[in-house]
């Protein structure tokens, strides 16, 4: 009798819990996965789609500290290769275990030199394996930022590559594609259950994923909508349970609508101020450049009302800074954390000091369509500026137009927006905005800024191993960077995500959206 | 007859030549496709290697020559965004805008004629001045908004239709329809009507027009005359007549409804062929860009290579003239 109940009760318990409420997550953007190949492409949204199928060596967790993922552990053995432990029993979603061999095989292909994402991996040379679970990763002398860099390295495996000859990475820029670019195995928390460019990409849970999952979805239906109103409206029609991100002028009508909420973070990404100090301006052909003179630059600074600029510009979402990188960044300090003070009197008699009484002319070039508010921003700042009396000449225009031009040089003073990634690190604004264009470095570099004790800092940091000692470096070169007023920082931009009631997701300040930390109600 | 054929088969080609050159040349100058496909930390080394295997570094005269052997020979090339081949694409997406136009079109022909006929017969009354003002608002409206009030309406507020998407679709081979499933036709609707809006108006507007002037013709009033019955005389010989234009018009209508549909698949986030251009435009992404350029082209040069040829069949004096 009693067997007979509890074998009844064993099996209602199973009937009751068995069907596990399908949970689905309904999720929109305005830009949609590029590609199923991670080795395809270099661009970070898709990055983060494809972080639900696939797994890297070492993860950010929730607070985007570095963590072990198909890694469980790894250490330098020389300063030029690293030993990575491997994690066992871990499946690929078509039942093959992963080895060493899927490591060897996955760098291997991402070091091809047709790889777009090669860049990504800069520094390796190679893998190699050691037994089964362990891999040596090879560098160009002593490398600190491997592990960054590895945590967007997913893993693919080695028997379908060789099955389906995807062994070769295929590449956005040259079209080359292959079975990867619409099919995707990898070890992560789901599968790809279908993938229509434009009109969807639906993924379901992996059951078998080796980590145990901090979520409760069994599907997840991810539909890009480029259009802001559309976007929107559909979040609020019961369409969409999601929608990263929220277009900052609905936020209002968003949260006073009952049953939604938007949820805010700043986000890593800080906009700034390139300026150019070649010897003449474009908008003074043949005079000196006033910019080459350091009380000009801390005057432009000091003639910006920021706190103006958030209120009313940024609808107070975003937050001021007076450094180049984000709190959360290694680098920041917050000693450099200080813009310089709004003050117009102080302003005027910088430039009276630099033999500019009366102002000078420049030129003000700005993206309409690239960062939050940013054309709004840069009228702002040029009628800030009128008061000290730099005449700065506004123009806007778009992104596709804008970033091309300013590669090319062809700006006085511009808009930048840095978010450090993929590896969120300070060194990636010293690398690419702070040094001189040569050996790779400098790629960013519009307005020629050079300083030699950055230079020298940036190229000890690049090979500093001792952690400490590193961020010290690129703490120091971001105060050298705010005392000669190389770029003018303006604001962390906001991120803004919205959601119906009962749906909870972590938001992250690299605008990842990781929905393996998401549950539904 | 021949002659005609082969002159506008002629002057059809010339002008898809312009239209391949100057798609190819404008192109040039919506941005750099490097700097969107770069990573942020790219370096200039890699940029310029970039720059390279794209072909981008060869003199303009070299790229267009390319170009043009590559679309005459069937390939429109690859994708810089979506990494697949152009035609593959543009195949993929057509029947999506195909649908939609259909169903604008039958919408507009559906409702316009009706209440074109409407508006001709009672032109007093009180429906017809309220379908002319409504008109009105109607064909000067932008499109985006229609279609954001209607999403507002009929999906916000009442929760009736899908805002956005083509909902289920089935797969017949190669086409993919909405045909065929309740959460497609519901999907139809809402763009379908945003779509329809300006044609409606248009066809109307021509209906009433022709109607008006048919019905003051000298064989209406000896119809009349005659005593023949008044459905008999409005429909069966007045909007018969009325009617020959407007198939015209919505014939080369439905030309710029599928080119002209972007706004609309903006909106609506509906995959055709317009959202597939806009993507393109803000990823730079050239091929496509051209491609769709030189399809339109095509589209509305055998459009009208048909109607002129029909005219002509039709018509014998305009055989005469160009002959």
């Amino acid at each position: 009798m009693n067997t007979r109940l509890a074998a009844s009760l064993t099996i209602a318990g199973v009937l009751i819990g068995m069907p596990a409420e399908a949970k689905t997550l309904r999720w929109a953007s305005p830009t949609d996965i590029t590609t199923l190949d991670p080795y395809a492409h270099t661009e970070s949204f898709t990055t983060s789609m494809l972080h639900h199928v696939f797994d890297p060596l070492v993860r950010r967790g929730r607070t985007l500290e570095l963590e072990p993922a198909l890694a469980v552990s790894w250490k330098t053995v020389k300063p030029d290769t690293w030993r990575f432990e491997l994690r066992r029993n871990v499946k690929f979603h078509n039942g093959n275990p992963f080895t060493a061999d899927d490591v060897v095989a996955s760098i291997s292909r991402i070091l091809d030199p047709g790889a777009r994402a090669r860049g990504n991996l800069a520094t390796v040379v190679r893998a190699e394996k050691v037994d089964d679970f362990t891999v040596d990763i090879v560098t160009q002398g002593p490398y600190p930022l491997l592990l960054n860099d590895l945590a967007g390295i997913y893993i693919l495996d080695k028997e379908w590559m060789e099955a389906n000859g995807a062994l070769k990475p295929g590449n956005i820029a040259t079209g080359v594609t292959t079975a990867a670019s619409t099919t995707a195995v990898g070890t992560g928390p789901f599968k790809v259950e279908s993938y229509k460019p434009d009109a969807g990409t639906t993924f379901v849970v992996n059951p078998d994923w080796w980590d145990k999952p901090q979520h409760n979805l069994t599907r997840i239906e991810f539909k890009p909508v480029k259009s802001d109103a559309t976007r929107v409206a559909a979040l609020l029609s019961g369409e969409l349970d999601l929608i990263a991100p929220a277009p900052l002028q609905d936020l209002q009508r968003i949260s006073a609508s009952p049953g939604f909420k938007v949820i805010e973070e700043p986000s890593l990404r800080l906009i700034m101020l390139s300026l150019n100090v070649r010897p003449e301006l474009k908008a003074m052909p043949g005079q000196k450049n006033p910019l080459l003179d350091v009380k000009v630059r801390q005057a432009m600074w000091h003639a910006i009302d920021l706190e103006t600029i958030k209120k009313r510009v940024m609808r107070d979402k975003s937050r001021t800074t007076g450094t180049l990188v984000a709190p959360p960044v290694p680098g920041y300090a917050k000693e450099n954390d200080v813009p310089l003070a709004y003050d117009q009197a102080k302003a005027k008699q910088l430039l009276a000091e630099a033999g500019y009484p009366n102002g000078f002319k420049t030129k003000l070039n700005c993206p309409n369509d690239r960062y939050i508010n940013d054309e709004q921003t840069c009228v702002a700042i040029a009628s800030m500026w009128a008061k000290v009396g730099i005449q700065a000449e506004l123009q806007t225009e778009s992104r596709a137009t804008y970033f091309p031009r300013q590669d090319r040089g062809e700006f006085d003073v511009s808009m930048v927006g840095w978010a450090t990634l993929p590896p969120m690190d300070g060194f990636s604004v010293l690398s690419s905005l702070l040094t001189e264009q040569k050996d790779g470095y400098g790629g960013s570099n519009a307005g020629t800024y050079s300083n030699p004790k950055i230079e020298e800092l940036t190229r000890k940091a690049a090979v500093e191993l001792d952690e400490t000692k590193r961020r010290a470096m690129l703490a120091e070169a971001l105060k050298v960077a705010r005392d000669t007023v190389a770029y003018i920082p303006l604001h962390q931009q906001p991120l803004a995500w919205a959601v119906r009631d009962g749906v909870d997701v972590p938001q992250f300040p690299d605008e990842y959206v990781r929905l393996w930390f998401a549950t539904v109600k | 007859m021949f002659k005609v054929l082969i002159s506008r088969l002629g002057q059809a080609a010339l002008v898809m030549l312009v239209v391949s050159a100057v798609s190819f040349v404008m192109f040039r100058y919506v941005g750099d496709p490097v700097a969107t496909m770069s990573r942020e930390n790219a370096s200039v080394e890699e940029k310029a290697e970039l720059r390279r295997s794209l072909g981008l570094d060869q003199p303009l005269v070299v790229q267009y020559g390319r170009f043009l052997g590559r679309t005459l020979s069937g390939d429109l090339g690859i994708s810089y965004r979506n990494q697949r081949p152009v035609t593959q694409l543009i195949a993929e997406r057509l029947p999506a805008t195909l649908e939609l136009v259909l169903v604008a079109t039958v919408l507009s022909l559906a409702l316009g004629i009706p209440l074109g006929v409407l508006c001709a017969l009672r032109p007093n009354g009180v429906a017809a001045r309220l379908v002319q003002a409504l008109s009105l608002i109607g064909i000067s409206t932008p499109t985006f908004v229609t279609g954001i009030v209607l999403i507002l309406v009929f999906a916000v507020s009442l929760g009736w239709l899908p805002s956005f998407g083509r909902g289920q679709v089935v797969d017949l081979g190669w086409w993919s329809t909405g045909f065929l499933t309740a959460s497609g036709l519901k999907s139809l609707l809402l763009p379908g009507i945003t779509l329809a809006l300006y044609q409606l108006t248009l066809i109307m507007r021509l209906v009433r027009a022709e109607m008006i002037d048919v019905l003051s013709s000298d064989y209406i009033r000896f119809a009349k005359a005659r005593g023949l019955p008044t459905r008999y005389i409005h429909f069966r010989l007045a909007l018969r007549n009325a009617l020959m234009p407007v198939i015209t018009v919505t014939g080369l209508q439905i030309g710029s409804l599928i080119a002209f549909a972007i706004v609309t698949e903006t909106v609506f986030q509906w995959p055709g062929m317009g959202l597939l251009f806009i993507q393109a435009v803000s990823f730079v992404d050239i091929p496509v860009m051209a491609a769709y350029l030189l399809f339109v082209g095509l589209l509305f040069v055998l459009i009208n290579a048909v109607v002129d040829i029909l005219y002509a069949v039709v018509d014998p004096r305009l055989r005469a003239r160009s002959a």
